[in-house]
């Protein structure tokens, strides 16, 4: 088919808009699939997805089309994920894309992901059409949606489709204008291949199967291509289309359509998303721009819980990094938890979803220290460094002066929640910016924040206080100088270096009183007193102590205790082994990030 | 400990009353319920006879629920079957538990015939704390039930005490204590209570309302036990035991060394070659099955050469005398040492055992006060 029949698109939208629904009505209405197969959501697939209603990793799929007018068109829709920490994902799949589908919903309106999103598909030039949805909901405001879109964004609303993709209501508007008003590819068929590795996922049986967008030339089974990054050059053994869940193969990939490809590929790092794949014999002259390198914002260690896991942890963490290029980590140890990993997170979501991944789809049972943010340090000699990992703060004396990244948190609330919120932004450091009603009951509180305040608990801390009514996203906006001491925690006078954490100064007391209460209620009570103590430097700032166990003894023993018996005393060596050990004291695996929430209520 | 000794435990479980911290397997029986137990009783012993032929029986241990609420005919019946399908010893050790508010001439005049020890169940010398646990009994009536075994030929008998009664202090127990030493018995027990899941005690313990002594002032009473105890020549050789020069329990130690026993009644549990086993503790299933044990036993396990080192072990370890390297090496031919060294120095530097240098090993005083958390040390990993 030519390239004129093609429409390559991705849909994009606020969180909650209905971009998985949308998604789901063009593939049944495409008529790939019968009523009968649709699962809800096709395109998310993971279990963690559906349960987070969060779309996670992008993907594509392919639907025949048969317009009004007669002829068929390829759709390949790809999928992006909504939340801010998945920018970068975002960004690799716009840049597969010619076109963007807009959805706003018509009683929330323009929020600040759909401008993020319209920035981000502007940037790869992509023609954008936005469509309203939810017009079914008796608060649909379409008229005055439609106005917010034209003034707010500046995209015509004209005749735009207002669909309810719940229901399925004008959908086939949106089909129709996909053709009329997205373009079509404009590669050049005969031209060297050139094509963009957008995502890839790993088969053991398979190897690398890398999702690619053709822009110039074409690829087939038995082509000798060369990543033009890497360096590495392939035998292609196969490539074909997504079909919905499923890879269909074909005789090759033209100009303008978009696929996968396998070339026995067994090495994991020589095909990094964003390269360009180009002919060996006849390469392209120069590669597709790819796109920009992720920043990590959030730092934390990754340990396996039992220390023989370590191997299986590097290997999920190397499998997950193919289709999650985000994630940086490196290898470290820790005297507390062994061999593990610092690990670089787009933000705390995405920390949360792989460290879940590495648990659910890797089966690992992992111990995740402090996440820290990444502090600029500046020496007395001159010189600068970027601090992610606690333990490598330099002496004090070393240090001329500190600086902590800052966000500027927009936290959208129910009236009632304002004061309580308010207070906690302020616990956390928050200065206020403003505060905007969007509607009488609904507000937007601005917050200038340090990062390091709400990577342990502020979302927990914020649903907790307001009931799960607020929603909470925020950008980065620089560095600002500050105040800042390192913690350490010592259990039985043994520095736990898992544990030590970037404070605020003025906040140091009152976080070490607050970490050594938090964890003797985590360390179980032992043979012996067990003293906790928080240090700044050499200087003990405050302490608890585990007392010993007095007695734990089971009185009777007799000729039908014995089972028992046995059973009991199984059940406390389990208990034992779920801990690790820093000297000699058990301390429990959770102990670790269960210390850093802040927020329980009291 | 010779090889073809044997000991036989019966279990009797009807009580008057249950009390509020028990979840031992009793219940209210009528005479009828009585009459046909004994009869089943009596087809299990004579179904097992054919196992026990080449063993002489040391030791036979009446427990409960509460065996002096049988009616004394039947429980002469059930001893004179048992001596005729087993081969008991001229002096073997025949304990009774009796409960002080069952005591009536006829039980009492079978206890003087037929067995040579008696358990009472006091628990305690005041009768608030009686009323807490829910006994049926008086102090009074403990301390006149224990002069009528005296005058019934008793001449072994055992008091049981409990410490860590919800409103009992340090010197309420200390009471108890001296009153049942004044009585001048061969053998006192006293057991820390133990809340069991399934008992009054843990739902009002669960709801806050039970009033249990703090960790500290029920380890305080441990040890003023041990002293108020000893002072009176009463010896500790087990966790929970006392007892003067000579009158230790030989069928209990009999568990904790490891020798063989038959249990017979519902719930009743055995060690015999290697085995361990319990008794359905269906009361139905057991009138009706009992002359066939194969279809009352459940929980069948053989003990596997790790099983056994580490109940020589945790069990051993509950006699103040506690284990020698020579019985670890003549029972499992290799050393001690090879198994648990590391174990042994690790909680020896904890202080909470010590040996005699000889290769004996014990719990110290602070070990037995965690003795749990030191017991668990003695269970190997998997590999």
């Amino acid at each position: 088919m030519d390239q004129s029949h093609i429409r390559n698109f991705c849909i994009i939208a606020h969180i909650d808009h209905g971009k998985s629904t949308l998604a789901d009505r063009i593939i049944e209405q495409t008529g790939l699939l019968t009523e009968r197969e649709m699962q809800d959501q096709i395109l998310d697939n993971m279990d963690l997805e559906r349960e987070r209603g969060i779309t996670i990793k992008s993907q594509a799929v392919r639907t025949i089309y048969k317009a009004d007018n007669g002829e068929e068109y390829i759709f390949n829709l790809i999928d992006t994920p909504g939340h801010v920490d998945f920018n970068y994902e975002v960004s690799r799949s716009l840049a597969a894309c010619d076109g963007a589908v807009l959805v706003v919903d018509a009683t929330q309106g323009v929020e600040a992901q759909t401008l993020g999103n319209v920035y981000l598909a502007l940037d790869h030039d992509l023609e954008i059409l936005p469509v309203i949805n939810k017009i079914d909901l008796p608060s649909a405001d379409p008229d005055a949606v439609a106005q917010e879109i034209e003034d707010v964004i500046g995209l015509d609303c004209e005749g735009c489709p207002r669909i309810s993709a719940k229901t399925g209501l004008h959908v086939h508007d949106v089909l129709e204008q996909i053709v009329s008003k997205l373009p079509a590819p404009s590669g050049k068929p005969d031209g060297p291949l050139k094509a963009l590795i957008f995502d890839s996922v790993y088969d053991s049986y398979r190897g690398v199967i890398v999702f690619i967008r053709v822009f110039d030339g074409s690829v087939k089974a038995g082509d000798h291509i060369r990543m033009m990054q890497t360096g590495a050059d392939f035998t292609v053994t196969e490539v074909g289309i997504f079909g919905a869940g499923k890879f269909i193969p074909s005789d090759g990939l033209g100009a303008g359509s978009v696929g996968y490809l396998e070339a026995s590929i067994k090495d994991l790092k020589e095909t990094r998303v964003g390269d360009t794949v180009t002919s060996f014999d006849r390469p392209c002259p120069e590669a597709l721009p790819g796109y920009k390198e992720p920043q990590p914002m959030v730092y934390c260690g990754i340990y396996p819980a039992d220390t023989t896991k370590y191997p299986d942890l590097r290997d999920a963490l190397e499998k997950l990094q193919l289709n999650d290029a985000s994630l940086q980590y490196e290898p470290e140890t820790s005297t507390a938890l062994g061999f593990g990993f610092r690990c670089g997170f787009l933000g705390l979501l995405h920390l949360d979803i792989v460290t879940q991944r590495l648990e659910r789809e890797y089966d690992l049972d992992l111990i995740t220290t402090a996440p820290s943010v990444i502090y600029k340090i500046y020496k007395t000699d001159g010189t600068e460094m970027d601090l992610t990992n606690p333990s490598n703060m330099p002496d004090p004396s070393e240090i001329e002066h500190m600086e902590e990244p800052m966000v500027e948190a927009e936290i959208m609330l129910t009236k009632e929640y304002i004061g309580p919120i308010m207070t906690l932004c302020q616990e956390r450091r928050g200065v206020y910016e403003s505060t905007e009603y969007i509607e009488e009951n609904r507000a937007v509180l601005k917050y200038k924040m340090p990062l390091n305040e709400i990577i342990y608990d502020f979302f927990d801390a914020l649903k907790s206080r307001s009931r799960g009514y607020a929603s909470f996203d925020y950008e980065l906006c620089g560095y600002e100088r500050s105040e800042l001491v390192k913690l350490d925690i010592l259990v039985n006078h043994e520095q736990v270096d898992a544990l030590s954490f970037i404070v605020y100064a003025p906040n140091a007391y009152a976080r070490g009183a607050k970490m050594c209460e938090k964890l003797k209620k985590e360390i179980p009570r032992q043979l012996f007193d067990i003293p906790i103590q928080a240090a700044v430097g050499s200087k003990i700032i405050a302490r608890e102590t585990v007392r010993e166990v007095r007695k734990d003894v089971l009185a009777k023993c007799y000729g039908g205790d014995i089972s028992r018996k046995r059973k009991l005393l199984e059940k406390q060596k389990e208990g034992k082994k779920k801990m690790r050990e820093i000297g000699s004291v058990q301390v429990p695996k959770e102990a670790f990030l269960n210390v850093l929430k802040l927020d329980d209520g009291d | 400990m010779d090889d073809t000794s044997l000991g036989l435990y019966l279990h009797f479980p009807f009580c008057v009353k249950k009390c509020r911290y028990c979840d031992f397997l009793s219940f209210p029986g009528n005479m009828d319920a009585m009459r046909l137990y004994a009869a089943a009783m009596i087809r299990e012993m004579d179904a097992c006879a054919d196992l026990a032929r080449d063993r002489h029986v040391v030791s036979i241990f009446l427990g409960g629920g509460t065996p002096s609420v049988m009616p004394a005919r039947l429980l002469r019946e059930i001893m004179s079957a048992l001596r005729r399908e087993f081969r008991v010893d001229p002096d073997a050790e025949i304990t009774m538990e009796m409960n002080p508010g069952t005591l009536n001439a006829a039980v009492l005049s079978f206890a003087g015939d037929c067995v040579n020890r008696v358990s009472l169940g006091v628990q305690s010398f005041s009768d608030s704390e009686l009323a807490m646990l829910g006994r049926i009994h008086t102090a009074a009536e403990a301390e006149r039930g224990f002069a009528m075994l005296r005058d019934n030929g008793i001449r072994n008998i055992s008091l049981d005490l409990m410490s860590g009664i919800p409103g009992q202090t340090a010197e309420s127990l200390g009471r108890s204590l001296r009153t049942a030493v004044g009585l001048g018995p061969e053998h006192i027990s006293v057991y820390s209570l133990i809340v069991e899941e399934g008992t009054p005690f843990w739902d009002l313990r669960e709801k806050g309302q039970l009033p249990l002594p703090g960790e500290d002032e029920e380890r305080a009473m441990y040890h003023m036990t041990k002293r108020i105890l000893a002072e009176s020549g009463y010896r500790r050789y087990e966790i929970s035991n006392y007892a003067r020069p000579g009158f230790s329990c030989r069928h209990n130690e009999r568990y904790w060394r490891r020798g063989d026993y038959l249990g017979f009644g519902i719930g009743a549990a055995s060690l015999f070659e290697e085995k361990r086993w319990s008794n359905t503790r269906d009361f139905h299933e057991y009138l009706e099955c009992s002359s066939d044990p194969a279809r009352i036993i459940r929980d069948l396990e053989t003990l596997d050469a790790r099983s056994e080192i580490e109940e020589f072990m945790f069990l051993g370890l509950r006699e103040m005398e506690g284990v020698t390297e020579q019985d670890f090496r003549s029972s499992f031919g290799m050393a001690m040492r090879d198994i648990y060294g590391d174990t042994l120095d690790r909680l020896v530097s904890e202080g909470v055992m010590t040996s005699d240098g000889n290769g004996r090993w014990y719990l110290t005083e602070r070990g037995i006060d965690v003795s749990n958390m030191v017991l668990a040390e003695f269970l190997l990993d998997d590999d």
